[in-house]
């Protein structure tokens, strides 16, 4: 059970990132390594502002503004010096560890005593009993519901619509008479301001923020992506947002049971990177079905 | 008006494979004419629209649109008053997105593309009724992804998007060449019809020389960076295929093809 309740906690979280990912990696084409900064990015802003007594609830729109600067300055970097996508993601990420270090003033700050979103009087006043166990997962739960539906909306408004059009084919954006530069920024700004978010969700449920716990989120955020849209591409009921929730939860889950059967946590990134691999393999082999079939 | 004034182009400047493409080349493009181009492979043609469009930057001269020196314009800003349909039918419209959804983009072009909602409902009725003088079924596709659809019909929907708002000039890239010739035959007969309707300005590169003939009222052949043939109004009607296939002959033996 307690394994269980950590695959929701963890799926959850990572699942905010991944939609970030998805507005990358998927819609934008552009693969932005800014995310292996930005998560903990997130970490450090919770940490520093909840040890300084700020309410935790405030955290979470810091953290998303805190991430989407670095995403703009990404942005800035591809789009303004015109470095190409892999190395401005690669540059930022860089520069982050520094930017986090100096955020935290050290490598990492414990937050075993200290109020989070998920344990202040408030929430321990709603759920008593048997509940106390589930509520990490439903206030995950709700805040990944929140973040979905919005982002479901983003996507349908004329903003939405350029942005999703920058990926699919970026010469009618400038036909249109759209800096397509912009539209990107605009991307990746979003991006990783759900990514830093998921890194803020991350430390106050781990109760700890480290400066290096940043390192294979875009994998892991890849892996999310492309698990839940190859599983559920034919399920017309499950939107692409909802896949994505979904494809993260499963890869938790995955990673988990790979955990639980060799018994050592310190194979974890090994561990990732092998089912990173097989899922793209599988993933791929899948479109040069669809390839030859046509 | 468009006005090419004195334009200087030169590729790999500098390099052994240096190529000076336009030296002083000068052409003016009066309101409401629809201009064909014709000319061999490398004669400048698509060159000349990817300048008029600033896809590529000129290194001398002036551009000049309706008065106003468009040179150091970035692309994006002179696409605010230009329409352009490419070669490849990919380029001219989203296939990731619902016939809906990219002819809502394409006709809230020039205006903001805020937080409001992207597919324009109350116009749904107004796009089907575009959609079926093209003959091709779209009308009942509305909600169907793009890229599910043909080259032919891709292309035809590229045309329609790229003339729905109001434009001053339309720019087509050998916007039939990638089509069979049934299909090329339609999308040219669209094309005569949307011109002539909506009277835009319109310069079409192409190789088809009958097309060159049949459609619009002045006619250019390119060669090397310079217009060698320029028949308009009377003069262009009189024209015959023979002429102008005889003169392409000339230019084709000079070049070796």
């Amino acid at each position: 059970m307690a394994l269980l309740i950590s695959v929701f906690e963890q799926g959850f979280i990572y699942a905010v990132m991944a939609l970030g990912i998805y507005i990358t990696y998927k819609i934008l084409d552009f693969p932005d390594l800014t995310v292996d900064g930005s998560f903990p990015m997130g970490a450090a802003i919770a940490a520093v502002m909840i040890t300084n007594g700020v309410p935790a609830l405030v955290t979470l729109p810091v953290a998303f503004l805190g991430g989407g600067a670095a995403g703009l300055l990404t942005g800035l970097i591809h789009v303004k010096l015109r470095v190409r996508d892999l190395l401005s993601g690669i540059i930022m990420m860089t520069a982050l560890y520094t930017v986090n270090l100096r955020i935290m003033g050290k490598a990492n700050i414990p937050l075993y005593s200290s109020e989070t979103i998920f344990d202040n009087d408030l929430v321990n006043g709603i759920f008593k009993g048997p509940l106390d166990d589930a509520k990490t997962t439903i206030i995950l739960l709700v805040i990944v519901l929140v973040v979905k539906l919005v982002l479901d909306w983003y996507l349908k408004t004329k903003s939405g619509f350029i942005l999703r059009a920058v990926g699919s084919n970026d010469k009618i954006v400038t036909t249109l008479g759209v800096d397509k530069g912009r539209i990107k920024i605009l991307g990746l700004v979003i991006a990783n301001g759900l990514c830093t978010l998921a890194g803020c969700l991350y430390a106050q449920e781990q109760r700890y923020a480290d400066v290096s716990m940043g390192t294979g989120t875009m994998v892991i955020g890849l892996a999310s992506v492309i698990i839940g849209t190859t599983l559920f591409r034919k399920v017309s009921f499950i939107n692409v947002t909802a896949s994505v929730i979904l494809g993260s939860v499963i890869y938790k889950a995955c990673v988990a049971a790979a955990v639980h059967f060799l018994h050592n946590a310190d194979d974890m990134k090994l561990i990732t990177s092998v089912l990173f691999t097989i899922i793209l393999v599988i993933s791929m082999d899948k479109k040069r079905k669809v390839a030859s079939d046509a | 008006m468009l006005e090419l004034k004195h334009i200087d182009k030169t590729y790999n400047p500098g390099t052994v494979n240096e190529l000076c493409f336009f030296r002083d080349f000068n052409l003016t493009i009066d309101d409401g004419s629809f201009v064909s181009v014709v000319g061999s492979n490398g004669s400048g043609k698509t060159s000349m629209l990817n300048i008029i469009c600033g896809s590529i930057d000129i290194d001398g001269g002036q551009l000049v649109m309706n008065g106003e020196d468009i040179s150091r314009q970035k692309e994006f800003i002179r696409h605010r008053k230009i329409g352009r349909v490419y070669q490849n039918p990919a380029f001219g419209t989203c296939p990731d997105m619902t016939i809906m959804e990219n002819m809502s983009l394409a006709d809230n072009k020039g205006k903001s593309y805020n937080l409001t909602r992207g597919a324009n409902k109350a116009r749904r009725e107004e796009y089907r009724e575009m959609l079926v003088p093209l003959g091709l079924g779209l009308e009942d596709k509305l909600d169907i992804k793009v890229g599910s659809l043909s080259g032919g019909q891709r292309q035809a929907l590229a045309l329609l998007m790229s003339t729905m708002t109001p434009i001053d000039f339309l720019i087509l890239d050998e916007h039939t060449a990638a089509l069979d010739p049934k299909t090329a035959e339609i999308i040219m007969e669209l094309t005569g019809r949307i011109v002539a309707e909506k009277k835009l300005t319109t310069v079409m590169v192409t190789h088809n020389l009958r097309y060159a003939l049949e459609y619009g009222d002045r006619l250019l052949m390119m060669h090397e960076g310079h217009v060698i043939l320029d028949k308009a109004g009377e003069e262009k009607k009189k024209l015959k295929l023979e002429e102008v296939l005889h003169k392409f002959d000339e230019i084709s033996i000079e070049a070796g093809n």
